[in-house]
């Protein structure tokens, strides 16, 4: 093998789904010894790519070639196999289980037809030298006792054991403090030194000055940039964004109402110091990395997982929200971020799912047809109104597609017309065509006088939509936008390590 | 489905009407069919209303156990309950006749008792149903022996085996109409309105389809989970003072009916673990499972053999159900 | 093997709160004869019929998977066994292996339904429960056939003083233990019941997992089968139910700390249970707790055992 060849490169890789374009031939290479950042904005695409290097998808078009020969990898395993390991940002480990056991799960050395315990826990010592003395845990430590950079070791140490020659990170700092960071990043130098080709997927600029050799930018399922070096993180932003903002954004709420919900000092056990004030009429985008605080903080305000400290005030009167029924007697709606798990029903009716926040807050006893927030036919008529596409709304939910799955719980919340509504990832595996009626409709709520919280991974989106952008790091919201806000500066904002205050 | 190019006529309609017919009448109508070329007395008023008198208490079962069912949990104590129903009942009235409308109340309010607790258990203690029922379903039984002291003696008086026992003469159209087969209807009538035609019904389905999705639109989950466990409970009393009615008092009156009731709303189409189940269904369910014990019967197969068909039903019907599930790409 | 977690102590802790409870009811009713090493050896030896399921209930619980079918698969396994040695010792063995035999046909058909039909655990082996019971009640009545006098060895003889029993229900739990701790096939029950997915993602074959655990649960029963029959010296086809073996089975496993979403515990957690829920029994009988409400009690600890096991989780998970 030269020393020039890369020990995997993925030739024009074409992956549709359904509706979808995901990958529109994309060629990725990496080289032993070499840490290749793939960068990209959420719906860029990135994790289909990982997926088809591993075996979870198989392409439609293009090749796989590992080591200089053409590869098929039917199952993960296979790819597993051939020496393609990805850490996920959900780990696959036995909590109940020791990291010996762990590591070697499923190909446990024998001896005689017995596990061989004394070499599996010499090979475990060998795997986890790497770690050096930032490792407080052994062989048989049991997983679940440890905590998340810990569990990160575990994984990274169950590839070095199958001799992996790739390894994928998915964003693996996403759980991670700073100190734990610092660990993670020696850790990799020691991996690229060791030899091997690692792919490192993140969205920090930081991460990729410290650690990156090359840098790949996609962009809607295609390579728009690719650095033989570490560029600026400017122009790799840049690179990034810039997707088409077009004409399906909804016009700037034209006034700000009254105060609708004001948080004083929220906190719980990952949001801090919350100040909050959301208006009618207004939308409100709350940006910012993975596991900056964003969800924790629709939750919180939903009951879902409550504030611990602090006060919330709904129209002037303290609310208490020790639970979801709570926030929405006192006028919240919540659209979850993973509508299937989440937000629907499955296999009850369109109409079912509609009606089911109205029928739950009306008398057990009472008819389902009408409720009294409206009957069966007002909420007929809202489906329409939104365009929901339907055969019947008597029709089971579960075989609608995600937009239409959307608008019915859409058409839930508007059935209690609340003071407040959070969309979470409002239009995540939707088609283009439903989002802008999704936003047009988040448009509408806010012109009846409700104030909108957006949490969305979709920056463009963000800044389109919203009349004032939040960023949250670390569980507090550390920088405020006006409407008209560019990309490059939010972007920076929930990226950079350090709390700037962006002038509001 | 009829493709666009073959016309559409009244016959179209017809049929696609008899596709949507819930597969156990089928079933129930094939069992009937076979009964009747057997023993052709069936068709006689005595015979069927016999048939459906029988089939009563486990209809009733079998539409509380719906609800527990259709929530996303197992009620294992209805037969325990069943038992101790009539056991208790027996003590109390002492054959006392005034007493039969109070201890009926009494009874109906340990169901209920018994329910709250089910619900609780489960809701609080995050213990899963089918060990929180077992557990019910052991001590109600400890109850039950303790309080006979272990061989029940005494007797039910004639008022309180009216709804078992009593049968109306001399009815138009059908000659004989038994007390059981008014109750068994009225109950049944009444489950089905609670499941079909009011918001309690409704949320039951969303929980059981999807808790997390439930407690997000604001059902209250844990009163809507604790009134399935009641009326699953309640259903068990009303089916325990009927089988006291027409077998009259033993320990062993209840044993293995929460399995009847719920191969009976499997059969009718309820979904193990959440999320769809009709009364109407379970209650053809259980007229289905009481007509194959009534042919196994008929043939002259040993009582034990009913055991082993339900068995196979039970496996068969939730096997076919997890494969239609999985063609259908819903999972 | 440092596991020093608060849960792993549960079950040795409610051990010693029942032996320190019947210690002290022992003595504060003034009859210290309970203390004694025979009426202790006593007291287990009651409960080996339950212990040998209940190592059995452990590997499907560990594979997240439920058998309610080991009560009547022992009354189908004592029945048969002494009606077909009926008294001959010379059919021991041929009666001993065919019982085998039914057990592992029982798990097996057990194992195949719930993995390839897709069947849920609890459907799948309440449906054969009812097969089983239908079919033996149909065929016997009442006690059938004999074993003879040599087979009454495995409950009633002695080896050194210790009964042959209680030997046995060691060397099985041990076996037991070996194989889980020692085999790769032992490593995939916990790996099956603990994460499914990334079972499979190792390469794991998920369903001849499961099904083994189902075989061997019901070899398990059967031999517990055997054993009653030895012990009543006939086999009728109610003393499975009566002894209530499918629910106990389950309840001492749960309190051993093998836990029901599977992939963790053990068989000697198992025993504990098993010792613990004599011990319960015990305290009772001293105690002179009527026998059905003793019953009451039982219902009301399983449930209690269970949901201090849940509790203990969730905080963990926390």
């Amino acid at each position: 093998m030269s020393e020039e060849a890369p020990v995997f490169a993925l030739e024009n890789i074409v992956k549709g789904f359904p509706g979808v374009m995901a990958l529109k031939g994309v060629s990725f290479a990496c080289k032993a010894g070499e840490v290749h950042a793939l960068v990209g904005e959420n719906g860029a695409g990135k994790s289909t790519l990982i997926k088809v290097l591993s075996g979870i998808y198989q392409a439609d078009e293009g090749s796989i070639i590992l080591e200089g020969v053409a590869r098929r990898f039917g199952t993960p395993l296979a790819a597993l196999e051939a020496g393609i390991c990805v850490i996920h940002q959900e780990f696959s480990l036995l909590p109940d289980r020791s990291v010996a056991e762990n590591i070697f799960l499923g190909r446990e050395p024998t001896r005689y037809g017995f596990l061989d315990r004394r070499r599996m826990s010499a090979q475990t010592e060998e795997a986890l030298k790497i770690f050096g003395t930032a490792r407080k845990f052994t062989g048989e430590s049991r997983v679940g006792d440890l905590d998340i950079s810990e569990k990160q070791m575990v994984e990274i140490a169950k590839a070095l054991s199958r001799d992996a020659k790739v390894i994928v990170m998915d964003e693996p700092t996403a759980a991670l403090n700073d100190t734990e960071c610092a660990v993670l990043f020696t850790l990799i130098d020691r991996l690229r030194a060791q030899g091997r080709a690692i792919v490192y997927i993140t969205h920090r600029m930081p991460e990729i000055q410290r650690l990156a050799d090359r840098v790949t930018v996609l962009k809607d399922g295609a390579v728009t940039a690719a650095f033989d070096h570490v560029p600026e993180p400017e122009t790799i932003v840049h690179a990034m964004v810039g997707r088409d903002i077009d004409t399906f954004y909804p016009e700037a709420g034209s006034r700000r109402g009254p105060l609708r919900l004001s948080i004083k000092g929220g906190g719980n056990g990952r949001l801090k110091a919350i100040d909050l004030d959301l208006y009618g009429g207004e939308i409100v985008g709350l940006a910012g990395v993975q596991g900056a605080g964003r969800t924790a903080l629709a939750m919180a305000l939903f009951g879902a997982d409550p504030f611990t400290e602090g006060t919330v005030t709904i129209d002037g009167s303290p609310a208490s929200l020790r639970q979801p029924r709570d926030a929405i007697q006192a006028g919240i709606g919540l659209l979850p971020g993973d509508r299937k798990s989440e937000g629907l029903a499955l296999s009850q009716s369109v109409m079912d799912n509609g009606m089911l926040a109205p029928r739950a807050l009306s008398g057990p006893a009472a008819a389902p047809e009408s409720t009294r927030y409206g009957d069966t036919s007002s909420m007929a008529d809202r489906f329409t109104a939104l365009d929901l596409r339907a055969a019947r709304y008597s029709q089971v939910i579960g075989s609608l597609s995600g937009g239409n799955q959307q608008k019915a719980i859409v058409a839930r919340w508007m059935a209690l017309s609340p003071s407040v509504l959070l969309f979470v990832e409002p239009t995540r595996g939707i088609d283009v065509n439903t989002k802008a009626a999704i936003y047009a409709q988040m448009r509408t709520l806010a012109d009846a006088g409700a104030a909108v919280l957006l949490v969305s991974s979709d920056l463009p989106e963000i800044l389109g939509v919203s009349d004032r952008i939040l960023v949250m790091q670390d569980g507090r919201i550390t920088a405020e936008f006006p409407r008209g806000a560019g990309e490059v500066e939010v972007m920076a904002a929930a990226t950079h390590g350090a709390h700037e205050k962006a002038a509001a | 489905m009829s493709s666009p190019s073959i016309p559409r006529g009244p016959l179209d309609g017809f049929i696609s009407a008899l596709a949507r017919v819930n597969p156990v009448v089928w079933l129930l109508i094939l069992l009937l069919i076979a009964i009747v070329i057997i023993s052709p007395n069936f068709l006689q008023p005595f015979g069927y209303m016999n048939f459906i008198r029988r089939a009563a208490p486990i209809a009733i079962l079998a539409a509380g156990q719906v609800f527990v069912l259709t929530s996303g949990g197992f009620d294992l104590s209805q037969g325990a309950l069943v038992t101790l129903t009539v056991i208790a009942s027996s003590i109390l009235l002492g054959g006392n006749e005034e007493m039969v409308w109070a201890v009926i109340a009494a009874m109906l309010a340990g169901g209920v008792l018994v329910g709250v607790i089910n619900g609780l258990v489960v809701s609080y203690l995050k213990v899963p149903s089918i060990i929180a029922t077992l557990g019910m379903m052991i001590s109600l039984g400890g109850i039950a022996l303790t309080w006979s002291g272990g061989s029940p003696r005494g007797y039910l008086p004639e008022s309180f085996r009216f709804f078992g026992r009593y049968i109306i003469k001399d009815v138009p159209l059908v000659t004989i109409l038994p007390i059981a087969v008014i109750v068994m209807i009225v109950v049944c009538a009444a489950f089905w309105w609670a499941m079909h035609r009011t918001n309690l019904g409704k949320m039951v389905h969303a929980l059981g389809d999807n808790p997390t999705s439930a407690r997000l639109s604001g059902v209250p989950v844990v009163r809507v989970r604790v009134a399935a466990f009641v009326l699953s409970s309640v259903s068990a009393v009303i089916a325990g003072i009927m089988l006291g009615g027409f077998a009259g008092v033993s320990t062993d009156v209840g044993l293995g009916l929460e399995l009847q009731s719920i191969t009976a709303a499997v059969l009718g189409g309820t979904r193990l673990l959440g999320g769809f189940g009709t009364v109407g269904g379970a209650v053809a369910g259980a007229l289905a499972l009481q007509a194959l014990f009534t042919l196994l019967n008929f043939l002259g197969l040993p009582k034990p053999l009913r055991d082993v068909a339900q068995g196979l039903i039970l496996i068969f019907a939730v096997a076919l159900a997890a494969h239609r599930r999985r063609r259908s790409g819903i999972n | 093997m440092m596991r020093l977690r608060l849960i792993t102590f549960v079950p040795a802790i409610l051990l010693g709160v029942a032996v320190a409870i019947y210690g002290a009811i022992a003595l504060g009713t003034g009859q210290p004869q309970f203390l004694t090493f025979d009426s202790l050896l006593n007291l287990f030896g009651r409960s080996i019929a339950l212990g040998i399921t209940a190592v059995g209930q452990t590997f499907v619980i560990l594979v997240a998977s439920i058998d309610l079918s080991v009560a009547n698969l022992i009354s189908v396994a004592a029945v048969l066994a002494s009606f077909i040695m009926n008294g001959d010792p010379a059919m021991m063995l041929p009666a001993t292996l065919a019982v085998l035999a039914i057990g592992a046909a029982v798990g097996l058909a057990n194992g195949l339904v719930i993995t390839m039909l897709q069947v849920n655990p609890l459907i799948a082996t309440l449906g054969m429960a009812l097969i089983l019971q239908g079919l033996l009640s149909a065929s016997f009545t009442n006690f059938a056939g004999a074993v003879p006098e040599e087979f009454q060895v495995f409950a009633y003889g002695t080896v050194g003083g210790i009964p042959v029993s209680i030997l046995f229900l060691l060397g099985l739990t041990v076996f037991a233990w070996a194989f889980l701790r020692f085999t790769r096939a032992g490593s995939n029950f916990y790996a099956v019941g603990g994460n499914e997915d990334a079972a499979r993602l190792a390469g794991i074959a998920t369903r001849r997992v499961r099904i083994l655990a189902h075989v061997l649960c019901s070899v398990c029963a059967a031999t517990a089968g055997l054993y009653l029959a030895s012990r009543l010296r006939s086999g009728a086809p109610w003393i499975g139910r009566d002894g209530v073996y499918d629910l106990e089975s389950i309840a001492v496993v749960v309190i051993g700390g093998t836990i029901l979403a599977g992939g963790r515990g053990g068989v000697w957690g198992t025993l504990v249970g098993v010792m613990v829920f004599s011990l319960i029994d015990s305290i009772f009988n001293i105690a002179g707790v009527d026998a059905f409400a003793k019953q009451i009690l039982r219902g009301v600890i399983i449930v209690a055992a269970v949901a201090i096991y849940v509790a203990r989780s969730n905080r963990m998970a926390a």
